[in-house]
């Protein structure tokens, strides 16, 4: 008989029986790591269902239907009654009587009031007018337009999103040049006394809860920037994104401190017995060297900056308008969902896409991390001369 | 009795040093240096002629490392490190507040023990110290790494991978390459810190080989802890221990006809 090696279980190679000590602390931390992804996996699924409605193209927020009078009510299979009123299997079974009653008078109110109106057909929900321009009653131009509270909701993305970038650039080129330079001073050319202060009172700031933040922003950088600027909306997506810089800055500076740190002294030494300078060498030789942790710690920022909620919801004005300005009110998406989600009809057209943005955040945040992965490892291998 | 042979060609070599013109190009005079309250070296004087190679040995810790660094004041990046007398370097004295240690540094090129290209390709690793003093012209570029390469005998094996990263080169290659970028400044001095320490007998000789063949355009310093190697590639000796310096003189001396004990006892390997 031929003994094959023994593979330990979830691939631990041991050689030898384990101690129950270590099999149970293996299995724990296995268990640990499985609810993890998990948890992810979970939440990401969760939040996926409840848009899948409006990725489907499945929900109609217009007022396509005649309006049902109250007396037909029972003459309606209920099947028909429940998809009228928009409700679920489950909701409508719990109901009684007098709420359906109600929920149907207010429909026909609903729609009495937006009688009249040519735009009372339109499906905002459908993913044309999600992310295309719409000629709207009343306008003289199709344009990208989030009111989801008015008698005609309307769902646009676009300003939502170009918020959510216009904040992020602003803050990630606020925060990023500084705090790259703060990690390369403090790795490479600080003295250590220097260094022992500068480091621990950067990584300080992520200390600060973002609402401290976000009250700093709206109070003393929105006066202070615009008496400088003098522009006109006092809130906009130049102070939002500065104070978000500031919360950026200490996730980018850890990281690429550590990667500056870890570049080995010899390329350092090396360069400097060529006759280098000190900040040469650290520009020349340890910033390229270190190149895929900073990668690493730009799309970490990224991260940071798209995700953050509280400050730029208090410090961007959530204007929902699309505009180049930098200087103009702007709303974000992680703030319209903390703004709006407490507030909104569940399972409405709404809701879902609340939950759409949700997702649409998520794949954004996920593919930059992949992509920084990606190239993280591919100039890692480059760099170490591996093909 | 010693029986460590010495190759001709260094015999003679040292004897045509040791009569070379008087007019030394590194004169070390009383040097003693202190980190911080510990003293590292202690009262070392030494004067070394031009294009000769000059071994420094002795047991780890006696200090020959730190004295090589002195030479190009790599020392200045430790904190807490204080220098007593003077080091000359042509008629330079090198620790002179009036010195700028990024010129020296071009002046006084240095290897490493462990080899350290940078993590950029083969081109840019020998073209980095042209770079860095202003030389940007694709041609003159092109032209002195060739030359640098050729001389550091690397040529032939990476002049189709030059856009290749450096740290792709086995360990003998890249110390190669470490010698062709230092080289490619072309300093007049070259401070080696046993730059063959780390590599496979093969690898060593070539080294080696190449350190003979510098030693006609470049004054160099090596420090070893290799008897062999000191006796086979250098034209004088200096033997150092616990900070002292010992002993200085032609190799063929050092190795077969000490005066101190204490270098006889080391080089026969009877302590060490």
């Amino acid at each position: 008989m031929i003994s094959k090696p023994s593979i330990g279980w979830i691939g631990i190679r041991r050689g030898h029986r384990a101690k129950l000590v270590e099999w149970l602390v293996e299995r724990m931390v296995f268990a640990v790591s499985l609810v993890a992804i998990l948890m992810v996996m979970l939440i990401f699924v969760f939040i996926g269902r409840e848009a899948l409605p409006v990725i489907l193209g499945q929900v109609n927020s217009g007022f396509a239907q005649q309006p049902i009078p109250v007396e037909q009510m029972d003459r309606m299979p209920p099947k028909e009654l429940q998809k009228y009123l928009e409700l679920s299997p489950k909701q409508y079974a719990e109901m009684d009587r007098e709420t359906l009653q109600v929920l149907m008078e207010l429909k026909i109110e609903s729609a009495q009031a937006v009688s009249g109106n040519p735009d009372a057909g339109v499906n905002s929900a459908g993913w044309r007018n999600l992310l295309g321009p719409r000629q709207w009653n009343g306008y003289t131009k199709p344009e990208y337009i989030w009111q989801p509270v008015s008698e005609i909701p309307k769902y646009n993305l676009v300003p939502l999103i170009i918020g959510s970038l216009k904040v992020t650039v602003v803050a990630l080129l606020f925060a990023v040049p500084l705090a790259l330079g703060a990690a390369l001073y403090v790795s490479q050319l600080a003295r250590p006394r220097v260094r022992e202060v500068i480091k621990p009172v950067i990584e300080l700031l992520a200390g600060i809860p973002s609402v401290v933040l976000g009250f700093f922003a709206l109070i003393v950088m929105a006066s202070a920037l615009q008496r400088v600027f003098g522009y006109e909306s006092r809130l906009n997506a130049l102070v939002a994104g500065m104070a978000l810089g500031i919360s950026v800055i200490p996730v980018v500076f850890s990281i690429a401190e550590d990667a500056f740190t870890s570049v080995p002294r010899s390329y350092v030494q090396a360069a400097l017995a060529l006759g280098a300078s000190q900040w040469k060498a650290a520009w020349q030789v340890v910033l390229p060297g270190a190149l895929p942790g900073v990668f690493a710690a730009v799309a970490l920022g990224f991260g940071r900056a798209i995700g953050e909620t509280m400050i730029v919801l208090m410090a961007s004005g959530n204007a929902s308008i699309v505009s180049p300005s930098l200087l103009d009110s702007t709303r974000t998406i992680t703030a319209t969902i903390a703004a709006e989600l407490g507030e909104v009809v569940f399972g409405s057209a709404h809701y879902r896409i609340l939950f759409l943005i949700g997702v649409l955040l998520f794949v954004v945040t996920f593919l930059t991390n992949l992509t920084a992965d990606l190239v993280m490892h591919r100039l890692k291998h480059k760099m170490e001369g591996k093909h | 009795m010693v029986e460590i042979p010495i190759p001709k060609v260094t015999l003679n070599s040292a004897i045509a040093a040791a009569n070379a013109p008087a007019l030394p190009l590194i004169e070390i005079s009383e040097l003693s240096l202190f980190y911080g309250t510990t003293q590292a070296l202690k009262n070392i004087s030494l004067t070394i002629g031009h294009k000769v190679v000059t071994a420094f040995i002795g047991p780890s810790g006696c200090g020959k490392s730190t004295l090589l660094r002195c030479l190009n004041r790599m020392n200045d990046l430790i904190d807490n490190v204080r220098i007593e007398g003077f080091i000359k370097i042509g008629s330079q004295d090198i620790n002179s507040p009036d010195v700028d240690v990024i010129e020296l540094r071009k002046r006084v090129g240095m290897v490493f023990q462990k080899s350290n290209p940078f993590p950029k390709s083969i081109y840019e690793n020998v073209a980095y110290g042209l770079r860095l003093q202003g030389i940007s012209r694709k041609s003159e570029l092109d032209q002195i790494v060739e030359e640098s390469l050729r001389q550091a005998a690397l040529w032939d094996e990476v002049k189709d991978r030059m856009q290749s990263s450096g740290l792709g080169l086995s360990g003998g290659q890249q110390q190669r390459l470490c010698i062709a970028r230092a080289i490619a400044i072309k300093p007049e001095i070259i401070l080696m810190d046993e730059p063959a320490s780390a590599l496979d007998p093969i690898a060593t000789s070539r080294i080696e080989e190449l350190i003979l063949e510098l030693k006609k355009d470049f004054t160099i310093v090596i420090v070893t802890h290799n008897m062999q190697q000191a006796a086979r590639i250098s034209d004088f000796t200096a033997f150092y221990y616990l900070g002292e310096l010992i002993e200085f003189g032609a190799t063929s001396k050092i190795f077969t006809n000490p005066a101190k004990r204490q270098t006889e006892d080391y080089v026969t390997g009877r302590f060490g």
